[in-house]
């Protein structure tokens, strides 16, 4: 895929009210913003607090040829249920971002895969807001990544997050902030 | 929909984005708000329609920016009282549309069926979910039939566009109501539940449109003209016959102008993979892979599904080659492909039916095993 860039499949999976939606949102508007190719893709069934809910993003260089994602480059998981799901389908050599607030221990996976575990929800309660918990992750995922900068995604806030919800614009900032402070010092 | 309200503002931004002359103006939308804008970009004047599920922003984004534009927007007490309203608004010679899903498209049928009697425009959009019956809300192709049939009673024909892409389906409803008009008859744009929920970067612009004739059949008040009927009851002897010649020389002419298709790397292949909408980006993810494994394998893409590209996917199967049709059905489309082909080339299906996606690995596993299949 080197001579034609990069093309990186993403999936993000947690219960719904974690905002998996928006997290898969905004990475499609940050990658749109950075001139890329993208497609996101909602699971949009009868989705409701407390359900499973997912999404599938594609970043690419070139034109996107499929938007539904069987193994992806890259799993963000919130929840144990969506690490067991996906989990396996993760490629080797990929990258795990897990919340590991609601998922115990390290999960047994294949060894070429970097795996990053972060208390997303605790750090997003340290910022004041603990549904920020969805952008701690993707601030992880983005910095370790390194695709795409978490500046850009800062930008692309105010069009991904409907208006009445704007004022949440500070917290989500300092949350994405947060998660890629902990994906470069681990902590 | 708080995404609908997100999105006017946006297309605003991309406009003065494209004003001060920056060169991204791509907005991202799903599938479903993109088809809407694009509609009233068209200059579409009435819609008409009731939710269901997977097109329910269709009608949301609906309600909220046909007001804005001093249009009209009924939300109707179910999808017959719909398209009966579209039947009304197109008579008097306003660009009308509605859309639904699957079971929706079915109650509709009747009202397509007198549309196209009475030889009026209209755009409808079906976003396809699984069945029979009620069957669920997954992703499906399972209405090739229906909308490439004509679908209601009657020896009629309507335009069948299937886009593959969020901006596609923007470009495909400008063309629709082009259409519609051009050939005074109803267009139906077939998209799918992962087309209308899918978000891609999208241009909205008014593409230059045809040179329409005028609407002078149009019901505007008959003050100061002859009084026009618009009517698809035709009791006289003889008479729905000649309404029904004059029909078939219209869509002759359409099938010899209207085709549209895309293909890639068909000279040098051995196998040729058609599939349409959705399914073909899963079969353009499949060949890509393939190519770069050696393996010679090319795609037919049809656009419009009738007219259906026969001439094209003829023409490929004037050498010996093998044809997979991939479907989200258990084959509907892969018929006009063996019609096409005319038992010149063999042709094989592989589809999944009731809301089941095929993934890229399964198309390339299938594409593998006709290699081996050939090389024997």
């Amino acid at each position: 895929m080197a001579a034609n860039g990069f093309s990186e499949e993403v999936v993000i999976a947690g219960f719904g009210g974690q905002g998996i939606m928006l997290a898969g949102k905004l990475l499609a508007q940050t990658a749109m913003k950075a001139g890329k190719e993208v497609t996101y893709m909602p699971s949009y069934g009868a989705e409701v607090r407390g359900g499973t809910a997912n999404c599938m993003v594609v970043i690419a260089e070139r034109e996107i040829a499929c938007p539904v994602v069987g193994n992806p480059d890259s799993l963000i998981v919130m929840n144990k249920a969506s690490l067991a799901k996906f989990g396996p389908r993760l490629k080797k050599g990929g990258l795990l971002i897990m919340n590991s607030s609601l998922i115990d221990g390290r999960p047994e996976m294949d060894e070429s895969i970097e795996i990053i575990a972060l208390p997303a929800d605790e750090l997003a309660v340290e910022l004041g807001n603990k549904k920020a918990a969805n952008m701690v992750a993707l601030g992880a995922y983005i910095k370790k990544r390194g695709r795409l900068n978490i500046e850009t995604a800062a930008d692309a806030l105010p069009e991904t997050i409907a208006e009445r919800y704007h004022k949440t614009l500070p917290v989500n900032t300092a949350a994405l902030n947060r998660g890629a402070e902990f994906a470069s010092r681990g902590s | 929909m708080s995404t609908a309200v997100n999105t006017s503002k946006k297309k605003n931004e991309a406009q003065k984005q494209k004003a001060s002359g920056e060169t991204d103006h791509r907005i991202l939308m799903c599938g479903n708000e993109a088809l809407a804008e694009s509609a009233i970009i068209a200059g579409c004047d009435a819609y008409f329609g009731y939710p269901i599920t997977p097109q329910n922003e269709v009608t949301a984004y609906m309600s909220k920016r046909m007001p804005e534009e001093g249009r009209v927007f009924v939300q109707s007490e179910s999808e017959l009282a719909a398209i009966n309203m579209v039947f009304g608004a197109s008579a008097t010679g306003k660009r009308t549309m509605t859309s639904s899903s699957s079971p929706g498209v079915s109650l509709m049928q009747e009202g397509i069926s007198y549309l196209a009697g009475a030889e009026l425009p209209a755009v409808i959009v079906n976003v396809m979910r699984g069945g029979p019956g009620l069957g669920n809300i997954a992703p499906s192709q399972g209405d090739y039939f229906q909308a490439t049939r004509g679908g209601g009673h009657g020896d009629y024909r309507t335009i069948v566009l299937g886009p593959s892409s969020v901006q596609e389906l923007v470009d495909c409803m400008q063309l629709a109501f082009d259409l519609a008009d051009q050939y005074q008859m109803p267009v139906i744009v077939l998209a799918d539940g992962i087309l209308g929920q899918m978000m891609e970067p999208v241009v909205l612009e008014k593409k230059p449109g045809r040179k329409l004739p005028s609407k002078d059949w149009a019901l505007t008040g008959a003050k100061g003209r002859q009084q026009n009927i618009v009517r698809s009851l035709w009791l006289a002897e003889g008479a729905l016959e000649r309404l029904n010649y004059k029909l078939q020389g219209r869509y002759e002419q359409i099938q010899k102008d209207e085709v549209l298709c895309e293909q890639y790397g068909v000279e040098d292949a051995d196998i040729v993979v058609v599939a349409y909408g959705i399914a073909a980006r899963i079969v353009r993810g499949a060949v890509t892979i393939a190519r770069e494994e050696g393996i010679k394998v090319g795609w037919i893409r049809p656009v419009t599904l009738w007219p259906f590209p026969s001439e094209q996917i003829s023409k490929a199967a004037d050498e010996l080659r093998i044809f997979l049709t991939v479907e989200l059905s258990m084959g509907q489309m892969v018929e006009d492909v063996k019609l096409a082909i005319s038992g010149k080339s063999p042709v094989v299906f592989y589809g999944r039916p009731g809301g089941g996606v095929p993934t890229v690995d399964e198309v390339l596993d299938k594409i593998r095993q006709l290699t081996t299949k050939r090389k024997i």
